[in-house]
Parts: structure tokens; sequence; C-alpha cells
């Protein structure tokens, strides 16, 4: 199949393993941003077969991880007012918020449906013009802009019954943000492919200049991000960091132009609440005023209460890459894809989930 | 206007009567069931195994099958998966009002078509009509018995340390098939349902002499949770190639466009085998034979480290376990 196999070739990647061998000699701690890296590296058993002086840590890149209790409280607050209908993608329903998830207050009663796309929501939203429709919006950059389009959708159709909860993260500013504390120490960075396919490489040029630190924009298929590792090493090795794209087939410098003008139209910058992280400055993203009507936020009066984080799970750690899940007390003893207590353990894209389904360090 | 089933189809009165007359009985035209008595009367000897399935796949038709090929092939594989000669069927139907005629039809037509490739009879059956709402369209449900011949011992229990694994072809095709005709999902694609009759594929398995140890068919929940069965009930590990692993390339762009991992998807007409070594290359030169075996191969081992753990040799050389599926991958696909 065209742009899967070629990417999953054995011989190929022996090669590349090979070669990264042969390149690395200093110690190398390289993370990758994104949950579908996190998923890809964990599936295809790539730690394995680098040499013990590279250290994969995993970041912040799942959209579902990252979303503080006190967000996914809003959610459940809006889905408990009287008709309305919420809207989201599938990933969301099981995450445990503060006193409930979705999916039980789905169970008892209230009308939250799964969509694959927010055509899906607009659709809803058409056809039940009487009750207020709400799109729950997580993601990146990646997501932002069809949510954007969908919004601007409604303007267009008159759909007045559709509402978003904007709780969008920005990807460079959260990088950022872990770069300035202290805590996280990396000599590399496995930028995200899809979100790049979006904002360009040219967000993340403040990484080597500021930080000394190796930028490689990845695809997600194994050859990917053995590729993204070598090129990475190659800049380590040479002291020379700087931003270069791996996933050329994806990923143009500049981004796509019309993906961020949508994006621009609709949404304007503002703090972001990330879990185990707090609130990064310039991170997030909310409805510009013209566009206020359709604010789920602005339009509902919702008390969610003071967020409460369960005790002992250490999301905010591994999200921070300060913890791998295996330093958890909880990861695969109590906590685990059928009975998570945080996040990570539920999202497909989230690290726990990814170390529990593909047995990262089993038998550690 | 088309004509449609109506709540006194199953009232037990004329149009019931009138129903099962002329739908059921010629078409399943055997002694047993032609009496219609209460009960269907057989004489069985020896070891009988017995097994029950409901149906509830939406939608009632896709490509490669629908519910009443599914509702006799799962009953049938379900016996044979213990090694059993499927012998009889029963066929219960739950309706909902409005279901076209038409549709009722071809469905018997396809129930008809699968017991006579699968060699059985469907000597007793029951029908039921519900309130639009009640039901989606039809449910059904299958029974069936089946004799085991003298000396077969099969069991998810009984895998041993050094015996292989077979599989008897590609994966995920069943649940690809029938996501693929969902409303809000439909996506054209040339993937059909591998739903088939496998009774005569283990039929020729047995025939061999070979010894086989576990036989399942991995139907929900994939071939991982079918293999993960076998480990923890066997007390083994189980390690397997990816790279052994048959999957069709519309099968796999299915996959990867909405997030599953063929491993967990459903087959309907496919089946595992765990033998004794020494005979597992007659064994799937046995299957190679059958039109149902055709891509049958080895695809891995049964070991003794990691007991109740399957593990999986990826295709870049390094090891992962293969995991339980956890929570539900696809609903309704069977």
């Amino acid at each position: 199949m065209k742009f899967i196999n070629e990417f999953r070739d054995a011989e190929l990647g022996k090669s590349l393993i090979a070669r990264i061998r042969q390149r690395s000699t200093k110690p190398a701690r390289l993370m990758e941003f994104c949950g579908s890296h996190t998923v890809s590296i964990a599936k295809s058993g790539l730690r394995q077969l680098l040499p013990p002086n590279i250290t994969m840590l995993s970041g912040p890149g799942c959209p579902v991880c990252v979303t503080a209790n006190a967000d996914l409280d809003k959610a459940i607050a809006l889905a408990e007012l009287p008709d309305v209908i919420i809207t989201t993608f599938g990933d969301m329903m099981k995450v445990p918020a503060s006193r409930s998830s979705l999916q039980r207050v789905k169970a008892e009663g209230r009308d939250i449906r799964i969509v694959y796309s927010t055509l899906d929501a607009i659709e809803i939203a058409r056809s039940n013009p009487k009750r207020p429709v709400i799109f729950i919006g997580v993601g990146f950059e990646t997501t932002a802009p069809t949510v954007a389009a969908s919004v601007l959708q409604a303007q267009q159709q008159g759909i007045n019954n559709y509402y978003v909860l904007s709780l969008h993260k920005l990807c460079p500013p959260v990088v950022k943000a872990l770069l300035d504390s202290v805590e996280v120490k990396i000599d590399g960075l496995i930028c995200p492919g899809h979100v790049s396919a979006i904002i360009g490489s040219r967000p993340y040029e403040f990484i080597p200049r500021d930080y000394g630190i190796a930028c490689v924009i990845s695809g997600f298929e194994p050859l990917d991000i053995l590729q993204c590792v070598d090129m990475l090493v190659a800049q380590v090795e040479s002291g020379q960091p700087k931003v270069e794209i791996a996933y050329r087939r994806g990923v143009k410098p500049e981004g796509n132009r019309i993906a961020l003008e949508l994006m621009d139209k609709v949404f304007e910058v503002c703090d972001g609440n990330w879990r185990g992280i707090g609130v990064v400055p310039g991170s997030g993203l909310r409805l510009r005023k013209e566009y206020r009507r359709y604010d789920a936020e602005k339009n509902f009066g919702i008390k969610p209460g003071r967020p409460l984080e369960p005790k002992g799970c250490i999301c905010g750690d591994v999200l921070r890459a300060v913890k791998t899940p295996l330093d958890c007390k909880l990861f695969r003893k109590v906590c685990n894809p059928e009975h998570p207590i945080g996040p990570c353990m539920v999202s497909s894209e989230g690290t726990c989930a990814a170390y529990f389904q593909y047995g990262e360090g089993y038998g550690r | 206007m088309e004509d449609k089933i109506l709540l006194a189809h199953g009232s037990g009165g004329k149009l019931s009567h009138d129903l099962v007359k002329q739908n059921f009985v010629p078409l399943f035209d055997n002694t047993f069931l032609n009496k219609l008595d209460d009960s269907a009367v057989f004489e069985l000897k020896g070891r009988l195994a017995f097994t029950t399935d409901s149906y509830v796949v939406n939608p009632i038709f896709f490509p490669g099958g629908d519910i009443g090929r599914l509702s006799v092939c799962g009953t049938v594989n379900d016996l044979s998966m213990m090694g059993a000669v499927p012998k009889y069927l029963s066929i219960g139907l739950i309706i909902e009002e409005g279901l076209l005629m038409s549709d009722l039809k071809r469905v018997i037509a396809s129930i008809k078509k699968a017991v006579q490739e699968a060699g059985v009879k469907v000597i007793t059956g029951d029908t039921k009509v519900v309130n639009k709402g009640s039901a989606d369209k039809l449910f059904i449900n299958s029974a069936g018995v089946g004799a085991v011949p003298p000396g077969v011992d099969i069991s998810g229990s009984n895998a041993r340390v050094g015996d292989k694994v077979i599989l008897s072809g590609s994966i995920g095709d069943h649940g690809i098939a029938v996501i693929s005709q969902r409303e809000g999902l439909q996506f054209s694609s040339s993937i059909k349902s591998d739903c088939a009759p496998l009774n005569k594929l283990v039929a020729g398995m047995l025939d061999t002499g070979a010894e086989i140890h576990c036989l399942r068919d991995p139907t929900r929940g994939g071939l991982a949770s079918t293999l993960n069965e076998f480990a923890e009930s066997s007390g083994v590990g189980i390690r397997i190639e990816e790279q052994s692993l048959p999957v069709h390339e519309g099968v796999q762009a299915a996959c990867e466009l909405l997030g599953f991992d063929p491993l967990y998807v459903a087959n309907e007409g496919k089946l595992v085998a765990v033998v004794a070594a020494n005979g597992a290359e007659k064994i799937v030169e046995a299957m190679r034979r059958n039109k149902y075996g055709k891509e049958a191969a080895i695809i891995g081992d049964v070991v003794s480290e990691h007991p109740g753990r399957v593990v999986m040799k990826t295709r870049m050389g390094a090891s992962r376990i293969v995991d339980m599926l956890v929570g539900e991958q696809l609903p309704r696909i069977c």
C-alpha cells in the first residue's frame, strides 16, 4: 500500500538502526512531543532497538491527556444542562473529570454523542434546531482549523444552536514552558507531524536558537521515526542544532496557509490550562468576540465547582516527562484501560495506555 | 406498497402460520421440521456438543454476507471448534414490525444456502414480531448440536510448550466489511466479510490424524483476544511474528483510517489452531486444500516464557505485548 508499507519496511529499518548505532556516541535525551509518536514507538518496539545512550522521553502531546480537570468539569457541567446535546470525539468519553466522566453522565441519561468530525456536530445541530448542540473542542493546531470551519459554517447557514467549548491548545508555547522549567533536560525534540503540517517548521526556530536543542519534524511510521532519530543524532553529534523536516511528504516550512487563516479568523490566543503543567501564557485558543454567540462558556452559566485531582495519579509528571508510567504506583495495578484513574490511561494516544497496551518496560 | 412484516405475523394466528408454512418449511424441508410439533425429536449417539449464539449485526446485509448466513456460520463454527461434527440447528427470529418481507425472504434464503453448504439441518425454529423500535430490523438466535468423534479432545486449555500456532487466513475482513456500511461512516471498499462455515475445514484437519490441542474462531476481540485466551487458559506464553500475519490491503487501509488494529478486528470465517509441532506442516497442507484455508500459515509458537502473555515480534525486530481487547472497538458486528 502506498505510504504505509513502504514506511514499515523491515530491511530499511534495520539499516537505519545500524546507522544510528554507528553514528551515536554522545548521550542523547530525545523527547517525542506527540502522542501518536509515543504509540508508534511502543507499537513497533523502537525503544529496544536504539543504542543505550539514547533515551526516549514522551512529552505532553496528547490533547485529551493535557486537558485540565477544571476544563473537563466544564464539559460535564454543560452536559448536565437541560436539553443540551454534547458532541465530542470518542476519546473524551471515558476521561475521568473531578467527579464524573462524560460516559457516566451519558449513562445517567444525558444526550452525549460521539462524532468523527465537526461536520457531524453541525449536522446534529441542523436536525435538532430547538436544542443547543455543543461541540467539545479539544485538540492542538491540527484540530482547531476544522472547529473554526464549523463555526463559520454555522454562521453561513444560520445555524444558531451550535456552540463550541474551546479547550484547544498550542504546541510551541508549551514546549517553551517545559524548557524554561529546570526539570526537563533534553537534547533533541521529535516535533509533531500533524501539528507541523498546519503550523510549518518556523514556529520551532526558537528552540535550537535559544535553548540549543535539536529539532526534527517527524512522520508517524516506524521508518519516519527512525529517520528522525538519525537526523537528531547527527545534530547532537555535530553540536549544531537546527529545525529540520523529515516528514517532507506532509509538512512544508510555511505550513498550511488556509488552515492558519481559518484558525486566526475565528480564534484568538489566550492562556491555556495544562494538566500537570498549569496555566501557560499564550498556549490556548478562545473564540474571538465576533463569534461569541457560538462560545459555549460565554452563553451558558455553568459553575463546575472546584477541580479535584485523583490521589496517587502521576499523569502530570508523565506529561512533563519527569516520570514514566513505570514510576507510577497505580500503573497496571489499579489503573488500567478498563478502570483508568488518569487521562493518560484513557486516550489511545496517552503515554500510560501505550505503555500498558504494548508492554513497554515489561519485565522491568 | 411493499409487503412488510406486521405485528399480526407474530400473533400465533393465521398470518404467523402462513409465514412459517410458506417461507420456512418448504425451504428447510426435512422430516423433523415438517411435522411442526413443539419440539424436534432426534437421535444422536456418543458425546455431544451443544451451543447457542445470538446475532444482532447492524446492518443486516453487508458485503460478503448477511445476518442469516452469520447465524448459521457462527453456530456451526462454535461446534466445529470443539472438534464436533455439526448436525442440527434451531433458528429463532425476532423481527421488528415493518421489516420488508423481501428482506426477510432474502435472509431466509441465505440461511438455507449456508445450511446446505455446511451440510446441517434446521430442525426447529421460532418467529416473534415486536413493536417498531423494540428491536432493530431483525435479531436471530441459533443453537446447534453436533457429535464429537471419539478421541477428540480440543480445549483452549490444552496448549503445550513447543506447539505451533496456525491461522487459517487473513484477519479483520468481517469487522471492516460491516463497519464500511455503517451510517455516517460509509466508505466504499472492496472488502468482503469472510463469514463461512468452517466444519469441513476442521474435518480435513482432524483427518490428518495430527494432534490438535486448541481450536477457536477469532470473532469479537479478534486474533489478539483468542491468543490471549489460549495463553491464559493453558498457562503458557505465545509468541507470534507480525510479518507472518496476513492482512488484506483494503483492511489495513481501513484500519489506518479508523485507528483500529487488525489484530482486534472480528473475523467470522477464520480459525486459530494450536497443534503439536510434528504435525503442524501436515495440518497446514490439509487446510490449504480447503477453500476457507488457502492462506493458512504457521504464525507462532507456544513457549514457556511469559505465561499468560502473548508477545509479538514486530516488523522492525523488536518485541511487544499483544494484550486483550479492552472496551469495544466496534459495536454490534455480529
